[in-house]
C-alpha cells in the first residue's frame, strides 16, 4: 500500500509540472473537438497528433500525456453529437444515441450533456483508481485468456448486443452477421488469399472501419433527415430550458453510473475488447435490470439510465485499456494500439518491465489521466452552452457541414475517390436496411470485431488441430457461453411470462 | 415496391447465396493450419441464410411508405453525394464543398443567398481548419496556386 502511494506521489510530481499540465489541457480540448466531429474518433486524433508530438521534440512522458489526453477528450466529445444530432462522434458512443437523442428531442439536451459528462468523469475516476490498485493483479488474470476465450467473449458481446435490441433479436443478429461479412473482405492475413475483393485492387486491404461507420451513420442519417423533413419533422432539436442536471437526476442514475464504470473497467482491461463492447454490454445490462420491473423504464425512448450506463462504461474502458498495453504490451483498444506505436518511436517497448524501468512514464501517465479527466469535466459542464449552441445551426447549413466533415475523415484516411464512392454506396444500402428495421450498432460492432474474431477462432482451432471442443473446454469459456445463452434467452422468456401475467388491456 | 420483411429476408438469402458462390473457391495453396480462409465466411453465409429465412417466413414488419415526392428528392440527394465524391479530388476541397453546400442547402430548404454564403464559408473555413491547423491534407484542385 505504501508503495502505491509512493508511486502516485511520483506520478503527480510528473503530471503537475507546468509543461505537462498545459499539454494535458491542450490535448483535452483538441480531443473533445475531434470527438465531436462525426467520423473522426480518438484513433484519428491520436494518429494525427503522433507525428506532430514527435516533431515537436516532446519528451516521451509528455508526448504520451498529450496522446492520452486526446484519447479521453475524444471519449468525452463523442457523446455530444450522439445526443444532439443522433450521429455518434466515434464508435464507442453509438450506444449513447439510443437514449441521448430521444432526450434531446424532448428538450433535455443540456441536461443529457451535463449528466453524461458527469457519468464519463465517474467512469474514468473508477478506472484510474482501478489501474492504480489492480494493474498487476488484473494483468495476471487476463494473461490466462487464450484465443478460445477471446472468441467466446466476442460471441457473448454479439449476443448481448442482439438482446439489447429487444423485440427483434433476429434482425440484430442479421445486422451483426452482415458487419462480420464486410470484415472478411480483403486479403486473408494467414493464407494471403484474396477474399471478396472482386478483383479490385482498392479492396485488397479490406474496407476500412471509418468508411463503413461514416457511410452508415453520416450518409444514411442525412437521407433519413431529408425524409423526416419531408414528412414534416424538424431536423433541429428543440432548445432546452435547463442547463444542468439536478440532484434528483444525479441520485436516480448513481448506481447505474457505478455499475457501468465497474463493468467498463473489467471489459476495458481485456485486450481487444475495447470501449465499444463495454458501452454495449453496460447498456444491455442496465436495460435487462430495469425493463419489465420498473414501470418508468423507457429505454430507447429517452431513459437517463440508458444514457449514463454506456457513457460511464466507455470512459472507464478507455482508461482501463491502458492496463494491458502498459503491463502486457497487448493494447486493449485500437487507440492504445496506435499509442503503442508512438512509444516504439521513442524506443520504449511496453511490457511487464516498463513499470520497473520507466516508473516516471507509467505513473506520470496515470496521474495525468486523472488531471485530464478533471479538466475535461470542468471544461464540459460550463461549456455545455457552447456545445448546445450547435442546436441553433439550421438544417441547410448543418447537413452540408456534416457531409463535408465526413468526406474529410474518409479522405484523410486514403486520399482516394474510390473510398468516397464506397462510403456513399454503403450509406445508401444502410438507409434501406435501416428502413427495414435492421439496427446499425451490431453491424458496426461486426465490422470492428470481424478480423479479431476470425483470427482468434482460427488460432484456437490451430492449437487443437481442428478439434472444436476447445471452444468450451475451460471454465472461462463455459462461463461465457452460459452468460451468452442467458442474455439471449432470459429476456424473451421473461417477456412472454409477463405478457401472460399482465391483465388484458381494455 | 414496398419495403417489408419479405424483401429483407429475400435480400439476405440472395446475399448469402452470393457469399457462398464467391466464397466456395477460396482455398489456400499451402495450408499451415486446420482452418482455411473460407471456413469463416461460409459459416457467416450459413447463419445469414438462416436469419434471412426466419425473417422471410416469420417477419411481419413493413416500412412506412415515403410521402409523395420524397423518393425523387432522396434520389437527388444521393446523386449530389455521388457527384461530390467524383469532383472532390479534381475540383479540390473548397470548390467542390461550396457547390455541394449550395445544392444540399437548397434541398434542405435554405434560400439561394443563404446557401451560397454558407457554402463559401464552409468550404474556406473547413479547409483552413483541417488542412492548415490539423494537418489533414485536402485536395487543392483548381485553386492549387491560390491556397
Amino acid at each position: 500500500m505504501s508503495s502505491t502511494l509512493e508511486h502516485l506521489a511520483l506520478g503527480f510530481s510528473v503530471a503537475m509540472t507546468p509543461t505537462n499540465l498545459l499539454v494535458a489541457a491542450i490535448g483535452s480540448f483538441l480531443g473533445t473537438i475531434v470527438g465531436v466531429l462525426p467520423g473522426l474518433g480518438p484513433i484519428n486524433g491520436v494518429a494525427m497528433l503522433i507525428p506532430i508530438a514527435f516533431a515537436m521534440n516532446l519528451p516521451p512522458e509528455t508526448a504520451l500525456i498529450l496522446l492520452a489526453a486526446v484519447y479521453v477528450g475524444a471519449e468525452y466529445g463523442g457523446r455530444i453529437t450522439s445526443i444532439l444530432i443522433n450521429v455518434p462522434g466515434e464508435a464507442a458512443s453509438v450506444m449513447t444515441t439510443l437514449d441521448g437523442y430521444p432526450l434531446a428531442r424532448q428538450g433535455l439536451a443540456s441536461v443529457a450533456l451535463s449528466l453524461s459528462a458527469w457519468a464519463s468523469f465517474v467512469g474514468s475516476l473508477v478506472a484510474i483508481i482501478g489501474i492504480t490498485l489492480f494493474a498487476p493483479l488484473v494483468a495476471r488474470w487476463a494473461l490466462a485468456f487464450g484465443p478460445a476465450e477471446y472468441f467466446v467473449l466476442m460471441v457473448f458481446a454479439f449476443c448481448a448486443l442482439s438482446s439489447l435490441l429487444g423485440d427483434k433479436p433476429v434482425k440484430g443478429a442479421l445486422a451483426a452477421l452482415i458487419g462480420l461479412a464486410i470484415a472478411t473482405i480483403g486479403v486473408d492475413a494467414n493464407s494471403g488469399v484474396y477474399r471478396y475483393t472482386l478483383a479490385l485492387p482498392e479492396l485488397a486491404d479490406g474496407i476500412d472501419f471509418v468508411v463503413v461507420v461514416i457511410g452508415l451513420f453520416a450518409v444514411a442519417e442525412m437521407l433519413q433527415m431529408l425524409e423526416n423533413l419531408l414528412t414534416g419533422q424538424k431536423v433541429e432539436v428543440p432548445r432546452s430550458e435547463r442547463k444542468l442536471f439536478n440532484f434528483k437526476e444525479l441520485a436516480y442514475t448513481w448506481w447505474t453510473t457505478v455499475r457501468g464504470s465497474l463493468l467498463g473497467f473489467g471489459i476495458g482491461v481485456l485486450p481487444g475488447a475495447g470501449a465499444s463492447v463495454a458501452s454495449a454490454v453496460a447498456y444491455a445490462n442496465e436495460k435487462r435490470l430495469h425493463e419489465g420491473k420498473d414501470p418508468e423504464a423507457k429505454f430507447g425512448r429517452g431513459d437517463l439510465r440508458g444514457l449514463v450506463a454506456p457513457e460511464a462504461a466507455n470512459n472507464s474502458a478507455a482508461t482501463g485499456s491502458f492496463i494491458p498495453m502498459l503491463t502486457l504490451g497487448v493494447p486493449g483498444s485500437g487507440t492504445t494500439a496506435v499509442m503503442m506505436g508512438a512509444l516504439t518511436l521513442y524506443n520504449i517497448t511496453p511490457g511487464p518491465v516498463l513499470f520497473e524501468a520507466q516508473p516516471t512514464l507509467v505513473w506520470g501517465l496515470i496521474a495525468s489521466l486523472f488531471v485530464a479527466n478533471l479538466m475535461l469535466f470542468v471544461m464540459n459542464v460550463p461549456m455545455v452552452r457552447v456545445f448546445a449552441s450547435m442546436l441553433s445551426i439550421p438544417g441547410w447549413l448543418l447537413v452540408p457541414g456534416i457531409l463535408a466533415i465526413s468526406f474529410i475523415g474518409v479522405y484523410a484516411l486514403s486520399s482516394s475517390t474510390f473510398d468516397l464512392l464506397l462510403m456513399t454506396g454503403i450509406g445508401v444500402v444502410g438507409y434501406f436496411l435501416r428502413k427495414m428495421g435492421l439496427p446499425m450498432a451490431p453491424m458496426v460492432l461486426g465490422v470492428v470485431l470481424g478480423n479479431l474474431m476470425e483470427q482468434n477462432l482460427r488460432r484456437a482451432l490451430s492449437i487443437t488441430n481442428g478439434e472444436i471442443g476447445i471452444l468450451w473446454s475451460s471454465p472461462v469459456t463455459i462461463g461465457l457461453w452460459l452468460l451468452a445463452a442467458a442474455v439471449l434467452f432470459v429476456p424473451p422468456i421473461l417477456r412472454r411470462y409477463s405478457v401472460r401475467l399482465a391483465p388484458p388491456e381494455t | 415496391m414496398t419495403l417489408n420483411d419479405r424483401v429483407l429476408g429475400a435480400s439476405a438469402l440472395l446475399f448469402a447465396v452470393l457469399m457462398f458462390l464467391f466464397g466456395w473457391g477460396l482455398e489456400a495453396p499451402f495450408a499451415y493450419e486446420p482452418v482455411g480462409p473460407r471456413a469463416f465466411p461460409l459459416m457467416l453465409a450459413t447463419l445469414i441464410a438462416l436469419c434471412g429465412l426466419w425473417v422471410l417466413l416469420r417477419g411481419r414488419d413493413s416500412a412506412e411508405p415515403n410521402p409523395p415526392g420524397a423518393n425523387a428528392r432522396i434520389a437527388l440527394m444521393v446523386a449530389i453525394i455521388v457527384g461530390y465524391a467524383l469532383v472532390f479530388q479534381p475540383l479540390g476541397f473548397v470548390v467542390a464543398t461550396a457547390l455541394m453546400c449550395v445544392l444540399v442547402g437548397r434541398l434542405f430548404g435554405g434560400g439561394w443567398r443563404q446557401c451560397v454564403m454558407g457554402g463559401l464559408g464552409t468550404g474556406l473555413l473547413f479547409f483552413l481548419l483541417f488542412d492548415k491547423v490539423f494537418d489533414v491534407v485536402l485536395p487543392r484542385g483548381v485553386l492549387g496556386g491560390l491556397l
